[in-house]
């Protein structure tokens, strides 16, 4: 029996129905993953033996007649920042080229608990820095729709690891874009959820105040039982102390869109966006007002400040964040340096890609004596305006619908010369990560490019810790549309 | 808003990356077209706004100061990742000069 393109629902049906085993599942997904691997460059380490055990696990658990829970045994694929003991993590980088997980991530212990088959780590953007995964000091990773095209980033191997059914689900993270955008460019579900509700530990740091973990499903319930999962308060991470995380969003998905406010901000749908992937998006706003939503037009006026505001606060932090990479106590480390000056830069001189160094370089300048003022303060107090924005919104609408990128997924090396260039993939994508809200993005077509369908996607952006109604409405959208389920 | 080269050598040397010459000239070109982008928060009027660091209506928490011990496999893990060692002990250079 082929097992092809299935989902978490779908999968968890088929063991517990007996259609098939844990075993004949996950090797099935070995070798998927092992034979695309080759063509679009996914995987950065694979890790067939433990997941095989695992479905040995989840077997006996079968046999004996025990109760399954949903993600028991269903083969999943992790972004190579999250640490996982018996795998190395190297954040796609040559300084962690090397680097042997010393513990589970708090993420990655939940999933152990809840006996998942985790297949192996993803390329992605070095440190996660890029929209495009061509930062990746390690692996090309290539577009299934069109391999010519980049997967978006910078979680890019997670996102076409789900899309080339390399994999059930997999997981990301999203500290501009990095989840929401690549499952644009690859036709996936892809959830940023509310700042918080998902512990951190263990996920290599970019930018503290905004990075966030989330899933890569083929549906929008699919992300909501793995959200459900997940979530949770985490003595590892302090910013899920304060985190309302107790709701579980899986009941709420069934409920109708009847008397949902859905806002439409005109901010979004700016002259960059592309022609034909804007009218796929009013083509799924028309849907969602068929499914009885109500749609507001609304204004979020410091939107196009979200993108600067991004660009001074993640270097700022990232220089910070980079500064543990020193060639001292792990990671690359050059020995025949003559004394320890030269030990710190030759390290990371020789460890970090041109990327991560601009971003260390930008936010040391703007941290600095004498433009702290001026950069980091200012941009700080804007953060709050845009944040304002969304509080201000959400007093007339329960959720706000944009498009996630303004194209569709773009050629190898168009934007990789210029980073500027390369910082407005990410425009409609920074501000749920300055305001903290929780972000989904749901396909919602086609745009046909050298005459190659690449899916499109819009964004769902809801309340804090109201991401229930963000994956209600993403999922009452797909009952009665298919475009999630177009493979490549 | 231009960056000279000399601005970012002194950068460069902050941040503990050395650059080659090479890399000195695309980063000012790179670096201050950066900027010059970013500038445009100066027209936000922010005047009535008290900065503050936390952006979720969030308050500080303290934890109390107790360590706390790691288990033994992790701890032999962790040991192993550094570069240089003796015994237990972090092997680095020498933080100062002999005399």
């Amino acid at each position: 029996m082929e097992l092809k393109n299935l989902t978490i629902v779908q999968a968890h049906k088929g063991l517990v129905e007996k259609e098939f085993s844990c075993k004949e599942l996950t090797e099935q997904y070995i070798k998927k993953a092992h034979e695309r691997d080759s063509e679009l460059g996914v995987f950065l380490s694979f890790c067939d033996e433990s997941a095989l055990v695992t479905a040995h696990r989840v077997d006996e658990k079968i046999t004996q007649g025990k109760p399954l829970d949903m993600l028991e045994g269903i083969p999943v694929a992790i972004k190579d920042n999250m640490l996982m003991v018996g795998t190395k993590t190297t954040a796609a980088s040559k300084i962690l080229e090397h680097y042997e997980s010393p513990y589970d991530a708090t993420v990655i212990k939940k999933l152990k608990d809840a006996n998942a088959s985790v297949l192996g780590k993803t390329n992605m953007d070095e440190f996660a820095m890029g929209g495009s995964t061509e930062n990746s000091a390690l692996k090309k990773t290539k577009n299934p729709w069109d391999t010519t095209r980049v997967p978006g980033g910078s979680s890019g191997g997670s996102a076409v690891a789900v899309a080339a059914d390399m994999a059930v689900y997999a997981l990301g993270s999203d500290t501009g874009g990095s989840i929401r955008q690549p499952a644009s460019l690859c036709g996936v579900v892809g959830f940023k959820p509310t700042y918080g509700t998902v512990s951190r530990y263990g996920l290599i740091a970019m930018a503290s105040s905004l990075d966030q973990i989330g899933p890569f499903t083929k549906t929008v319930e699919d992300a909501s039982i793995v959200f459900d999962y997940i979530k949770g308060k985490d003595l590892h991470d302090s910013c899920t102390s304060f985190a309302d995380t107790a709701r579980t969003t899986y009941p709420e998905l069934s409920k109708s869109l009847q008397g949902v406010r859905l806002g439409i901000p005109d901010e979004y749908f700016i002259d960059g966006l592309n022609k034909d992937v804007r009218e796929s998006i009013e083509q799924a706003i028309e849907v969602l007002k068929e499914c009885g939503a109500t749609i507001i037009p609304v204004s979020l006026p410091h939107t196009k400040y979200a993108l600067s505001t991004y660009y001074i606060l993640c270097p700022a932090e990232v220089s910070a964040n980079m500064s543990r990479f020193d060639g001292i106590r792990y990671g690359m480390s050059v020995s025949d340096a003559p004394d320890l000056s030269s030990v710190y830069n030759d390290s990371r001189r020789q460890g970090l890609g041109t990327e991560v160094r601009r971003r260390i370089m930008l936010g040391t300048y703007v941290l600095a004596a004498g433009y702290y003022d001026a950069y980091y303060k200012q941009a700080q107090k804007v953060r709050m305006c845009v944040r304002r924005d969304f509080d201000e919104a959400f007093k007339s609408v329960d959720c706000l619908l944009t498009p996630t990128s303004p194209f569709p997924a773009f050629p190898f090396g168009e934007r990789a010369h210029d980073p500027l260039q390369m910082y407005l993939a990410d425009i409609f994508t920074v501000s749920a990560n300055i305001a903290g809200v929780p972000g989904l993005s749901v396909p919602c077509g086609f745009v046909l490019r050298d005459e190659k369908n690449l899916p499109t996607s819009f964004q769902l952006l809801g309340k804090h810790f109201d991401d229930a109604t963000v994956l209600r409405i993403g999922h009452q959208y797909q009952q009665v549309t298919d475009w999630h389920t177009k493979t490549p | 808003m231009s960056l000279t080269r000399e601005e970012v050598r002194h950068i460069a040397g902050l941040a503990k990356i050395t650059l080659t010459p090479d890399e000195e000239e695309v980063f000012v070109n790179q670096l201050s077209s950066i900027l010059e982008y970013v500038k445009q928060l100066e027209e936000v009027d922010t005047s009535g706004l008290v900065y503050g660091y936390q952006v979720e209506g969030l308050e500080n928490i303290q934890d109390p100061d107790t360590v706390l011990q790691t288990d033994e496999e992790t701890r032999k893990r962790l040991l192993t990742l550094m570069p240089g060692r003796i015994g237990d002990l972090l092997k680095v250079k020498k933080v100062f000069e002999d005399k």
